[in-house]
């Protein structure tokens, strides 16, 4: 590997860490699809800082387009309170309008500047290690230094106001009683997504930023019930989508934050199929068991009742159970199968007899 | 450009009424069928389904090689349900939330997308211009094929909208009612979300992905606050998009650098301000008027009462007192004047000397009347 595609790599992976972490908290706290409406604002305060500071290299720019950020939030929440639109349709709202704004200042006003739509929604990371700095007599990828910066910004204040922010995200209420502010840990955090957004949109566009901040996130609570584990997990998926996408996009000779973004489907499929205990496929393995088993047991009562009785000899038969319990013919021989196979029943001249083991799930059963 | 100009070549200049006519019609089909996906609380679902078409824009032009207008529309319109159903998994199978599928189905989708398209791109048999138009929309190219396509899908959609409006009403306000009726609610679940689909498909060419969502949302948005009724607000967003489309286009028209699709969206928007601002009953302006006239009301009944308390310490009730000792009774000394004039307006006090003012007979009756209720309450 050349420098040049360790350094995409690296920044790939930085970029991944510091959405996931964000992402986190928003998949819990039912806000991901701030992360669509913020990275698409936060160009309006780009536009704004470039046309006050005149420089796109100003680090004022990230300034003005966090400030952004929380005002699309507060726009958000203001549309909210009136009850006149709901939260959907408040964000719905407000996003294009100043996205719109946006695209109209700088299609008037800043024609000819380095400040396209395009590159804005959908970024080039392959370009991004030609855009270098000096840090601390370090020669480094621009984006890299910001992105790194972004990440500790971001880690710092996970690590800080873990216990706030875990409180405020699974009881407001509580967190709000005991004196801590949901209003202020929320804000906090729209603040390190406005952040997060604004530094990689340069870097991967703005579709990738929700990529990576929702769908990592999301991956990981289908994973685990614990947040410290969440935010490891979602970290790991994010950087897994990065490198693999970078590799991908490589192979396809496309587009890198499409290939990411794909990726990062890809994983998050994977997931929501196979996952241990909350995967499609467990869910239904678990379901059709339980279903043989409740059947299971509805049998072993049956023959229970009438264990020792006159009727048993009748009751007992495999096909009266088609007559009795209602059950298909079809039906009625796979449960007597599945019983067997779990050695509840055993069979005997056309007559299907309780075990030990049998016996005492139908108790057990019937108990309950 | 004067006004008068402008609707001479609304009607005259074959370009500009190409693409007002397919705007106005994009925003006829989109503020309808957004009504029902605005009040049914999908509202973000519409950005999710414009992303997420752009993968079947180019997936139907890898495949057919063509770039018609009806076969990108086919395809944007089956990626667009693909997506919509996927969505309706993840919620209905796992514990992730309705916000959280949309965040995903959008970027993955959009990101496959430009993953096909970029590879698409750099591959020098098929040149792939014109894909591009999704993303961002370009109003201006609208020829008068895709004015025809558009109306065709729009007018369909429109039609089976009035077929199945009772069943769509029904999902929209109570879907267990009509469950309990035996309608196939889910079956017409996912009718009104194809309907959805084909509204936003048929608006990516002129807005674009990004913007469209705000075409769904905006004219139901706006059309909420004027009415209650559904039929009302159906046309009512059906109208304030088409406003919005056309004069959208017209002002695009008339300065350079002014894409068509955001300033479609700003024109929605100001629909939007306005119908919060003033809408009857709901609108905002109303609301604060109100609670103006309510303080203004409340001030000027404790003026009173104070007068009254005062001029009781005094055997003749209509004793005259200072306005200033009003003043020190009150929590806003700098508003008694005015309340003492709307008082003497009503006749209830007169001014006696300079500054002194006493209640009249009548006054005096209201005083009473208010301390009474006051203390009953």
């Amino acid at each position: 590997m050349t420098s040049l595609q360790i350094e995409i790599q690296l920044i790939a992976s930085v970029v991944a860490i510091a959405c996931a972490l964000p992402g986190v908290f928003l998949v819990l706290r039912q806000m991901a699809m701030m992360s669509d409406a913020i990275s698409h604002t936060v160009l309006l305060g780009i536009v704004i800082m470039f046309f006050l500071v005149g420089s796109l290299e100003s680090p004022l720019l990230i300034v003005g387009a966090t400030i952004m950020g929380v005002i699309t939030v507060s726009l958000v929440e203001v549309l909210n309170r009136t009850k006149l639109v709901k939260q959907d349709a408040a964000i719905a709202l407000v996003f294009p309008a100043l996205f719109s704004v946006a695209v109209i200042l700088i299609s008037r006003f800043a024609r000819g500047v380095h400040l396209d739509v395009d590159a804005v929604l959908l970024g080039e990371l392959a370009f991004a290690p030609f855009d270098r700095l000096a840090f601390f007599g370090l020669d480094l990828p621009r984006a890299l230094v910001v992105m790194g910066i972004v990440l500790a910004i971001n880690i710092t204040f996970i690590v800080l106001f873990f216990k706030e922010l875990k409180l405020a995200t699974f009881d407001s209420g509580l967190a709000a009683a005991l004196g801590f502010s949901p209003a202020l840990i929320h804000y906090g955090l729209m603040a390190s997504v406005s952040i997060t957004a604004v530094g990689a949109f340069d870097a991967v566009g703005s579709i990738l930023v929700v990529a990576l901040m929702v769908t990592p996130a999301a991956a990981a609570y289908l994973l685990t019930n614990d947040l410290k584990r969440m935010l490891w997990l979602s970290a790991v998926i994010g950087v897994i989508s990065a490198l693999g996408g970078y590799w991908m996009a490589r192979w396809l000779d496309a587009n890198i934050a499409g290939s990411m973004a794909s990726i990062t489907g890809l994983v998050f499929l994977i997931i929501f199929l196979g996952a241990p205990e909350r995967g499609i496929i467990a869910v239904a393995l678990r379901r059709s068991r339980q279903r043989w088993d409740f059947a299971q047991s509805m049998l072993t009562i049956h023959l229970l009742q009438h264990e020792g009785k006159p009727e048993a000899e009748r009751e007992s038969r495999s096909d009266h159970l088609v007559e009795h319990l209602r059950w298909l013919p079809d039906h009625a021989e796979k449960v007597i199968r599945y019983a067997e196979r779990k050695g509840m029943i055993r069979r005997q001249s056309g007559q299907l007899l309780l075990t030990d083991a049998g016996r005492t799930l139908a108790r057990q059963a019937m108990v309950h | 450009m004067d006004l008068l100009g402008l609707l001479h070549d609304l009607f005259f200049d074959y370009t500009l009424r190409t693409v007002a006519l397919g705007v106005g019609v994009l925003g006829i089909v989109s503020g309808a069928l957004g009504s029902f996906a605005m009040l049914r609380r999908q509202s973000l679902l519409g950005d999710a389904i414009s992303h997420a078409a752009l993968p079947g824009v180019v997936l139907a032009f890898m495949l057919t090689g063509s770039k018609s207008p009806i076969v990108l529309l086919l395809g944007a319109a089956v990626a667009g349900l693909v997506s919509t159903l996927i969505m309706i998994g993840i919620n209905r199978y796992t514990r992730i939330k309705e916000d959280s599928a949309l965040g995903i189905i959008l970027s993955v989708f959009f990101g496959f997308g430009l993953l096909l398209l970029t590879f698409l791109q750099r591959n020098p048999d098929a040149r792939q211009a014109g894909l591009n138009k999704f993303l961002f929309g370009q109003a201006a190219t609208l020829l008068v094929e895709d004015v025809l396509v558009m109306s065709a899908f729009g007018g369909l959609a429109l039609l089976l909208m009035l077929l199945f409006w009772k069943e769509f009403k029904l999902l929209t306000f109570d879907r267990d009612f009509g469950a309990s009726l035996g309608y196939p609610m889910t079956l017409i679940e996912i009718l009104v979300t194809i309907l959805l689909v084909i509204a936003i498909v048929i608006g990516l060419q002129a807005v674009g992905v990004v913007l469209m969502s705000a075409m769904v949302v905006a004219p139901a948005a706006a059309a909420r606050q004027w009415t209650n009724r559904l039929s009302l607000m159906v046309a009512l967003a059906s109208l304030f998009g088409a406003l919005a489309g056309v004069s959208g286009a017209l002002i695009s028209s008339t300065g350079a650098g002014l894409s068509t699709g955001p300033v479609i969206v700003l024109c929605a928007s100001a629909i939007v301000i306005i119908s919060l601002l003033l809408a009857p009953n709901r609108g905002l302006l109303w609301h604060w008027l109100a609670r103006l006239q309510n303080r203004r009301r409340l001030q000027t009944e404790q003026v009173l009462s104070n007068l009254y308390l005062l001029a009781s310490q005094h055997a003749e009730p209509t004793y005259p007192h200072a306005a200033a000792a009003l003043q020190v009774m009150g929590a806003k000394p700098e508003s008694v004047l005015q309340s003492l004039k709307a008082l003497a307006a009503e006749g209830f006090v007169q001014q006696a000397q300079n500054s002194h003012w006493a209640l009249t007979p009548t006054g005096t009756q209201r005083a009473e009347q208010l301390v009474r209720q006051r203390n009953g309450a």
